[in-house]
């Protein structure tokens, strides 16, 4: 699974992570992200992110 | 006006705003400074500049050490309007040859200040610049608190240009901590945390950890508000471990706002039974409290009693307003429970544990809520509700 990364702020998307704080479950791709979920670090939405080279 | 001299080559250039009691919203009861620094080696570097209305004191200090237009290099550690407002202003005067900042910084200039034909240079983390003698070396610090932040170390020299990380909202006549009261610089390094930097409390978390996995000498810390940590610089460092991991006192902040004092005599009932527990309390009514000093307070206590009677179906203005500013500091680690009057629909009690749940506080009670005004028995569930919480905090904080 594709990482991705925030292009405002730099956090990283990691997908054998999840989100814990916003209770999205280890395992959950980018693309099965909700479009209401927001970069956790600086509040940026999932459209400011890009696939990590 | 003069430079002051930090260490050999090394000058102190800001500005200091004696009088601004209002800085986009943060009240500033002590003043301010913009803090600029120059190292005068092979090459001269000036790091950040001042806010706009500033530069001629910066450029005046300057001269007492050189001509400005013999600097070099310009760093931009931060684009803020306090540190980058003069930015213009200094570059058409200083014309340098670089302008060393991150890439989120160049955008950043770029659509403030659209000037694409200045010498901009973009650097990493790791990226140095030999200067003479001495080296720069550039740690991003991204979130810390824009986007384009960064931080510079001179490891010949140990020290840390650090822009608003380990700053404070202090203007003073003295340049450095031991020049000044610790006390009075520790209550407003404390504040400019808990309403500037808290939000980002895992970055600085990282950030410590880097420092030390770097092996970083830090002798001096220079931000860009407020004096130079000379004498102790460890001091603003475990300060920041501690605020950064959301360590907090055993104390309860009771928040609250009231119409016609029930809500008032409900949060008298919830300090008492903290008070049974022995535990520290503290009342404030948010009509006549300023939020930047709350704020201080709320980082550092365990517990957080939030009080709003019900106004049309929602929360008192002065409640809603301070929650809306507080959620977004992003609290951790908190032990919550709401209480409220209302009249007839009674709402403010659920939005108040909406709030907490948003901080992810541990909620140690359902809410009280009370129609008009409490009886007896009412003000003995307050008091219920506060040793609760008061009990709650007391084993967190001692575990």
């Amino acid at each position: 699974m594709k990482k991705y990364k925030c292009n405002v702020c730099g956090y990283v998307y990691d997908p054998e992570n999840g989100d814990p704080s916003q209770n999205i479950p280890p395992g959950t791709p980018f693309e099965n992200l909700p479009g209401t979920w927001t970069c956790p670090v600086c509040g940026a939405s999932k459209d400011d992110f890009s696939p990590e080279d | 006006m003069k430079a002051i001299k930090v260490k050999e080559d090394f000058y102190w250039v800001g500005a200091i705003d004696w009088n601004v009691r209002n800085f986009h919203g943060y009240s500033t009861f002590r003043g301010t400074t913009y803090n600029a620094y120059l190292l005068v080696d092979e090459k001269i570097v000036l790091f950040d500049t001042v806010k706009h209305g500033f530069e001629e004191e910066l450029l005046s200090r300057v001269k007492s050490v050189i001509e400005p237009e013999k600097i070099d290099y310009l760093v931009i550690n931060h684009i803020e309007p306090d540190h980058a407002g003069g930015f213009v202003k200094i570059v058409e005067v200083i014309k340098p040859e670089k302008i060393f900042l991150t890439k989120n910084a160049r955008l950043g200039i770029l659509a403030h200040f659209h000037k694409e034909n200045y010498p901009f240079e973009e650097v990493k983390t790791g990226t140095t610049v030999k200067v003479g003698k001495r080296t720069l070396t550039f740690i991003e610090t991204p979130m810390i608190h824009w986007p384009d932040s960064m931080i510079t170390y001179i490891p010949e020299e140990r020290i840390l240009v650090s822009q608003d990380a380990f700053g404070a909202h202090y203007a003073s006549s003295g340049r450095f901590d031991d020049e000044v009261d610790l006390c009075e610089l520790i209550q407003e390094t404390r504040k400019y945390y808990a309403n500037i930097i808290y939000p980002y409390s895992p970055q600085v978390n990282k950030l410590l950890k880097t420092v030390k996995e770097m092996n970083l000498q830090i002798e001096m810390i220079c931000p860009d508000h407020g004096v130079i940590w000379r004498k102790n610089p460890e001091k603003v460092l475990s300060l920041y471990e501690r605020w950064s991991s959301y360590v907090c006192d055993p104390r309860v902040l009771i928040i609250y706002d009231t119409m016609w004092k029930s809500t008032e005599k409900l949060a008298y009932a919830i300090m008492d039974g903290v008070l049974e527990e022995g535990v520290e309390v503290k009342l404030c009514k948010l009509s006549v409290t300023d939020w930047t000093e709350l704020m201080a307070d709320v980082l550092e206590s365990r517990g957080l009693i939030l009080g709003s009677p019900t106004l049309n179906n929602g929360l008192l203005p002065t409640v809603s307003g301070f929650l809306t500013y507080m959620k977004g500091f992003r609290p951790r680690g908190k032990v919550g429970a709401a209480f409220g009057s209302y009249g007839w629909s009674g709402e403010s009690v659920k939005i108040l544990n909406q709030y907490l749940q948003e901080i992810q506080a541990e909620i140690v009670h359902e809410g009280l809520k009370v129609k008009y005004v409490p009886d007896e028995k009412v003000l003995l569930e307050g008091r219920e509700l506060g040793k609760a919480a008061a009990k709650k905090v007391k084993e967190l904080c001692s575990g």
